[in-house]
């Protein structure tokens, strides 16, 4: 059960906010803003939380380095440096609700809000956490199709889409 | 660690040095800065040597033969950013609704004036023959000259019954317009003046003076539906009387 779906653009602003499902209480507008903003920095905090453990040992020169991660770049096609944790924060949990965040490589956030785990998930606790990023998936692409080519949007203002919002409810129903 | 800036191509930044120009005479060196892009004596006799900077090692655009019956796909994605970027440039220059779909026909007039050439030159000249009445050049348009840019034929074709001079493309689902949104104070805004603008190019250059704009008329399952209303010149109607 998907509660609200919202945007973020990389400054942790809100660009979109759909509430798909009634069900949760309703906030005002500038609460929406002010959970964005504080999801927003909680996230950037996560991903500079790491643990210290387990630290590859450290290359002889920086030429070493260098090429380490050249050759790491050209085989994986991402940036890797081992100390941070670039997912930063993924998701929360609680007995009430659930929050899943996504980020892109350009910084957009994308977040949902759903019902806590149903019960009959019990021991597949990944089940909804995968149903989740399917429908990042699909909404990212959404987002690249319907927001992307419109020539009337400005990057990183609120997105007032009519077409993108009947897409995303046709995704989610 | 120190974190250094990657850069593949070299082993370590701080290793190059001003003397390390690169062969070609282009690219950036950070040791120097900013430099010049100017054309000199060597760089000009790079570039000239050089035909054409190919990224893939498939032939370019124009070394393929013009004739080729085979219909050419290209990738809808890029397609809607290009287009989105002319409405874009185009919004930018224009002082309202009105100026901008001028802007946008008069982009895709040049358009429609070279594609007829070209597809009359890819269906054979010795097949081909002249249209010279109305009814046949708009059949022709709705059929092979709209499939052969857009894929597929125009939904309908239809006849003005009030005005003698009016005629009807529908179109159930513009190619174009499927990912733009066109915001509440353009109401009126159609970018199908871009496709209007093609027509009338056409048109105009088989010598049937028209004029053609693009209206919205959402129907039911179709929201993007658009009918390009084509008003031919009082001459072409004389001219039809006269056969």
């Amino acid at each position: 059960m998907l509660y609200s779906i919202l945007i973020l653009n990389k400054a942790g602003g809100l660009i979109y906010q759909n509430e798909v499902n009634p069900g949760l209480n309703k906030l005002s507008t500038n609460d929406y803003l002010v959970l964005a903003g504080s999801l927003h920095g909680i996230h950037a905090i996560g991903a500079q939380l790491a643990p210290n453990i387990g630290d590859k040992t450290v290359p002889a020169s920086v030429e070493e380095f260098n090429r380490n991660q050249n050759s790491s770049i050209m085989s994986t096609f991402k940036a890797q440096s081992p100390n941070t944790n670039r997912s930063g924060l993924q998701n929360i949990e609680t007995s009430l609700f659930n929050l899943y965040i996504f980020q892109t490589v350009t910084g957009l956030k994308f977040m949902l809000i759903t019902a806590p785990n149903p019960a009959e998930h019990k021991g597949e606790l990944n089940k909804q956490y995968d149903m989740a990023h399917e429908l990042f998936r699909q909404l990212y692409m959404l987002y690249s199709d319907f927001v992307m080519k419109d020539p009337f949007y400005s990057l990183d203002m609120p997105i007032k889409n009519p077409l993108f919002d009947t897409k995303v409810r046709e995704l989610v129903n | 660690m120190s974190e250094d800036i990657i850069l593949p191509s070299a082993t370590s930044l701080s290793k190059l040095t001003i003397h390390d120009t690169s062969k070609t005479g282009f690219g950036y060196n950070p040791a120097i800065g900013p430099i010049s892009n100017s054309i000199t004596s060597e760089t000009s006799s790079i570039l000239i040597n050089k035909r054409t900077i190919t990224l893939s090692s498939a032939p370019s655009i124009y070394e393929r033969n013009i004739t080729n019956k085979k219909p050419v796909e290209i990738n809808l994605s890029s397609l809607s950013f290009l287009f989105c970027e002319i409405v874009n440039w185009t919004h930018g220059q224009s002082r309202g609704i009105h100026d901008l779909e001028m802007k946008l026909n008069k982009l895709g007039y040049s358009i429609g004036q070279r594609y007829l050439e070209l597809i009359k030159l890819r269906d054979g000249i010795k097949l081909n023959k002249r249209d010279l009445k109305i009814i046949d050049i708009l059949h022709f348009i709705h059929g092979s000259f709209w499939k052969s840019i857009f894929g597929k034929h125009a939904n309908e074709l239809e006849k003005s019954q009030d005005v003698p001079n009016e005629y009807m493309i529908i179109e159930n689902m513009p190619l174009l317009a499927k990912f733009i949104n066109i915001p509440k104070d353009y109401a009126d805004l159609n970018c199908g003046a871009f496709v209007a603008g093609i027509i009338e190019g056409a048109l105009d250059s088989a010598g049937f003076y028209v004029n053609v704009t693009a209206h919205s008329v959402p129907m039911d399952g179709f929201p993007l539906r658009t009918v390009f209303l084509m008003k031919f010149d009082q001459s072409c109607l004389i001219r039809e009387s006269i056969h």
